[in-house]
Order: C-alpha cells, then sequence, then structure tokens
C-alpha cells in the first residue's frame, strides 16, 4: 500500500518517563490521512501513555510529535485540540454535573470548522435527541462511550485518538461502538487507536503497531500478521524490537 | 415581638453575609482555592470606592460601576499570576499564598492609608431611613437594598453559570480539568474569569459593608473573612444559594444572641456556625444549587 504525501501525524522516537520508569522508549510511527491506526499491547506496554503523550497530557522527555508538517512537541493539550488532535480519554471523563448536551456543547466550544455539529451527532445516536437534558451520570457505560466521542466529533478533529473505547463495557456494546467507526471515518477522519481487544484491533485498524513494556514489537498491517506473529509481538516471544514485515514499515508506504 | 424583629433583622443581614461569601464559594467551588485574602480584597473594594468617589464624584451607590470592573481585572490577573502559580504546586501552597496576599494587603493598607476608620456615607437621602412595619419593627432601607442586591447577584450568577457559554465551560472546568484541555478549553484562562467574578463579588460586599457600617484596615480577616467562611459552611460548601442561607442563618443566630445580651452576638453565630460543623458537616443546602 502506498500513500503520498507527507504523513498527517508523526512520532519520532518518543521516550517518556513516569518518574524513574521508562514508560516509551524511542517509539516512532507515521499514520497518513485517512488510516485506522492501532497501538495494542498487554496491560503497563505504554499504549495508553503514547495516545496521552500525542494529546499533550504528557510530556515527552526526547523525541518529537510533528502534526501536519509541523512540530506540536511543546503545545498545550488544547492548543493541540483545536488544532484538531482531539482525545475521547480513557474512561469517558464525561463532565457529570452537565447535562448530555452540555457536554457535546463543551466539545464545541472551540470547534474547528467542519460537518459534526451536535445535530449531526444526534443523527448518528438517534437516543441522545430525547435524553440530551439528562445529566450523563445515569446513563449506561455504553452511552457514556457515545457521548464521549460525541463531544470528541463535534470538535471536528482532523485525527480522532480513541483510548480504551472497549473498557469496562459489555463486548455487545463494543461491537456496536465499533460498528459506528465506518460511518465516522467517511467524514476524512484519521482514527489513532488503543485497544486491549486485539481481535477488535485486527478487525477495524488499517495498520497494527504493537508495544511490549514501552517498545515496538511489531509494525504493519492486520493482513500481514499471522495471530502467531501477533502473539509472539504482544508477548514479548520475538526479539523485542524486530520488525516482523520490513517491506510494509510506515517508511515504505510514504515513498 | 422584639424576637420577632431579631429575626428579621437577621435574615436582612444575612444578605450582606452572603455578598461575603459567594465570591469565596464561588473560588473553592471552580479552582478548589480558599482564598484566605477574600476578606481583604473586599476591603480594598471599599477603600477603591472611597478613593474613586473622592477623585471623580461619583455618587456612592454608582462607586460599584468602575470598582466592580477594576477588582475584576484584579481577580483575573492575580489568579492568572500569583494564584495559577501556587495551584500548579499544589492546592496547599494556595493556602500559604492567600495568607500571605492577606497579610501584604492588610500591612500595604496600615502603611499607606491609615489605621482609622472609613466608611462610604449615602448621606441624607431615602436609603438611610427605615419603613416602619409597627412600634416595635423597622426596616432600613439600606439593609433591604443590600439583601435585594446579594439575591440579584445571585440569580445573575446562577444564569451565568447555567446558560451561558463561559459559565458552562466554568462548571466542565470545575468538573475535570483534563477533560476540558480535551475540548480545547484554556483552564487557567476560565480560573482567571470565575476568580474575576468572586473578586467584583467581594468589591460589592465591600461597598456595602462601607455603607452599612465602617471598616479599617483589618475588618477583612476579623470581620469578613469569618463570617463568608461561617456562611459557607452552613450553608454548604460550593453550593451558590446556600451562602444565602448560610448568611441568613449566621443573621439570625447573630441578631437572637444580641437579643440575649449584647456581648452575645457574635458567639452565638460562631456556637450555630460549631453546630452545622458537628451535626451536617457537608451544610444546610449540599451539592445541586451550583447548577
Amino acid at each position: 500500500m502506498t500513500v503520498n504525501g507527507t504523513p498527517l501525524l508523526e512520532v519520532g522516537e518518543l521516550t517518556v518517563h513516569h518518574g524513574q520508569l521508562k514508560a516509551l522508549d524511542r517509539v516512532s510511527f507515521r499514520v497518513f490521512l485517512g488510516e485506522v491506526y492501532a497501538l495494542i499491547g498487554a496491560n503497563g506496554a505504554g499504549k495508553s501513555t503514547l495516545l496521552r503523550t500525542i494529546a499533550g497530557l504528557h510530556h515527552p522527555t526526547e523525541g518529537t510529535i510533528r502534526y501536519d508538517g509541523k512540530d506540536v512537541t511543546g503545545l498545550r493539550p488544547e492548543r493541540r485540540a483545536t488544532a484538531g488532535i482531539v482525545m475521547v480519554p480513557e474512561g469517558r471523563r464525561l463532565f457529570p454535573s452537565l447535562t448530555l448536551e452540555e457536554n457535546l456543547q463543551v466539545g464545541a466550544s472551540y470547534a474547528r470548522a467542519g460537518e459534526w455539529t451536535i445535530e449531526r451527532v444526534y443523527e448518528l445516536f438517534p437516543w441522545m435527541r430525547e435524553r440530551r437534558r439528562q445529566r450523563t451520570e445515569q446513563m449506561s457505560g455504553g452511552e457514556q462511550q457515545s457521548v464521549a466521542i460525541g463531544r470528541a466529533l463535534v470538535a471536528n478533529p482532523r485525527i480522532l485518538l480513541l483510548d480504551e473505547l472497549s473498557l469496562g463495557l459489555a463486548p455487545v456494546v463494543v461491537q456496536r461502538i465499533y460498528a459506528m467507526l465506518p460511518q465516522i471515518l467517511g467524514t476524512g477522519l484519521t482514527v489513532v487507536l488503543v485497544e486491549q481487544d486485539v481481535s477488535q484491533a485486527l478487525r477495524v485498524a488499517s495498520h497494527i503497531h504493537c508495544l511490549l513494556e514501552g517498545r515496538t514489537t511489531l509494525q504493519g498491517t492486520p493482513a500481514d500478521a499471522t495471530a502467531a506473529e501477533v502473539e509472539a509481538a504482544y508477548f514479548g516471544l520475538a526479539t523485542a524490537g524486530e520488525d516482523l514485515w520490513p517491506g510494509s514499515t510506515p517508511s515504505s508506504r510514504a515513498s | 415581638m422584639a424576637w420577632v424583629n431579631a429575626i428579621i433583622q437577621g435574615i436582612l443581614i444575612g444578605g450582606l453575609y452572603a455578598l461575603f461569601a459567594c465570591g469565596l464559594s464561588l473560588m473553592f467551588g471552580v479552582m478548589k482555592v480558599v482564598n484566605l485574602a477574600h476578606g481583604d480584597l473586599a476591603v480594598v473594594g471599599g477603600y477603591v470606592a472611597v478613593g474613586v468617589i473622592a477623585v471623580t464624584h461619583v455618587p456612592v451607590l454608582a462607586s460599584f460601576l468602575i470598582v466592580v470592573p477594576l477588582m475584576a481585572i484584579l481577580g483575573y490577573v492575580l489568579q492568572r499570576t500569583v494564584i495559577q502559580t501556587a495551584l500548579n504546586r499544589s492546592i496547599l501552597t494556595t493556602l500559604l499564598v492567600t495568607f500571605g496576599l492577606s497579610v501584604v494587603i492588610e500591612n500595604g493598607l496600615l502603611q499607606f492609608i491609615n489605621a482609622g476608620s472609613h466608611s462610604l456615607g449615602v448621606g441624607n437621602s431615602i436609603i438611610t431611613g427605615s419603613f416602619k412595619v409597627n412600634s416595635q419593627i423597622q426596616l432600613a432601607y439600606l439593609l433591604l437594598l443590600i439583601f435585594g442586591v446579594a439575591v440579584v447577584v445571585l440569580l445573575g450568577l446562577q444564569y451565568f453559570l447555567s446558560r451561558s457559554k463561559y459559565g458552562r465551560m466554568i462548571r466542565a472546568v470545575a468538573d475535570d480539568q483534563e477533560a476540558a484541555q480535551l475540548s480545547g478549553i484554556n483552564y487557567r484562562h476560565v480560573f482567571g474569569i470565575a476568580a474575576a467574578i468572586a473578586f467584583g463579588t467581594a468589591a460589592l460586599a465591600g461597598i456595602a459593608y462601607g455603607m452599612y457600617t465602617q471598616f479599617s484596615p483589618t475588618t477583612g480577616t476579623d470581620t469578613i473573612l469569618l463570617f463568608a467562611f461561617a456562611a459557607v459552611v452552613i450553608g454548604g460548601l460550593g453550593s451558590l444559594w446556600g451562602t444565602l442561607v448560610g448568611g441568613i442563618v449566621l443573621g439570625v443566630a447573630q441578631q437572637i444572641g444580641a437579643q440575649i445580651s449584647a456581648s452575645d452576638q457574635l458567639l452565638a453565630g460562631y456556637i450555630v456556625f460549631l453546630a452545622v460543623l458537628v451535626v451536617r458537616p457537608q451544610g444546610l443546602v449540599a451539592r445541586g444549587a451550583r447548577t
């Protein structure tokens, strides 16, 4: 697969520390327009740290994050959001004292121009319209996750960062939320997602990136990977840092 | 009938206490900052009003049109600099910093003005008059006016917080700073706006206090801050209407205490304050009223 032009998001040699602990060790990857880039890995592999660093919530000790050709490594989270990098955080993190609609309105406070509006979110999730005056506290986990996605969409992001969408949700609810993904992608969005559930990630992703203890153990397309290879990278059975498919690295995609 | 009068006077003075308290409560509710300089800032508002009136000769009642915006700007600037710097370290640091601010303001006033008392006399106008209900009960127009102002301020704040875009952003930031940042909100700016509002209400409180009685450089800590704390705790931390309920309960307790013996006035207020802390530490109006 060949994609021309500059990458929309380019993470270069990113190292992040949590105090003494090295959470990420020289992780690099590129994401091109329209891709669904999945970060997979076991608990504590550094996936969420990587996503939160891209959103600006953690500061890297070394390395750069380039967005649309510009260095955004030092930019505050709110500036990245208004520039078009918007995250759906782990655990939803809705505003509990606000109603559903107010949550969406906050998401749209500094929205970029684009086709996503609160009305459009109601079309995507029709149940929301009737319940827009309710607080989100009493809603189910799946409903809250949908509100969190809606709150991110109304900002009209170019890159949507999805952190552990399936966390704490019943499998059938997870299926339903992921079924929405094509409709969201149809609007020209690029997605970087963190997913604990590898089979789910392999189903939706155009590229996968496996982390183990902060290092990259595998990068490529789901079609290239056998279950055994993914398993090896996930649990660290292969040599750490080895690229299993040299022919499909991000750099070759760009050429 | 004297007891009925004490209760009515207590309710009215509760409006003034609500004005003392609502800014303190707002800053705590939004950024978890207990502003120990709140009372001193109210006194600064009073002194600024004295100065503004002396220079521009605006009527006392109109002085708030100049003083409140000035204090609001001061609030925004102090929040974005000194208080935010303290917040970046820890919530506890804000206690030290606002305490320091309080000491600096108080001694600054002693140094550059004087230790004497000032008031904002409204002269012989209808405001200084009162309305006789019967031989025992008189309602001072000034206290009625202050009570009315307090209600209007609280209604305005509630409307602003629940209906406006910035109010919504203030509530969102109070709920979850990080999630607000992910929606593109600069929470430091939102904190600044909340502080501007809080300082504006403190200025109103200072002016109202100066019209009601007189203030000196130490009034901020020995009266206004203490009464504001008592009102906030009795009403419920972070609740706007709780400050009015708390102010009224404090005012009524004080007036009833004064009815027993003049020296029991303050004591009675603090006994009720302690009783609420023991029996209902979350306050009489717990949560909910803020939205």
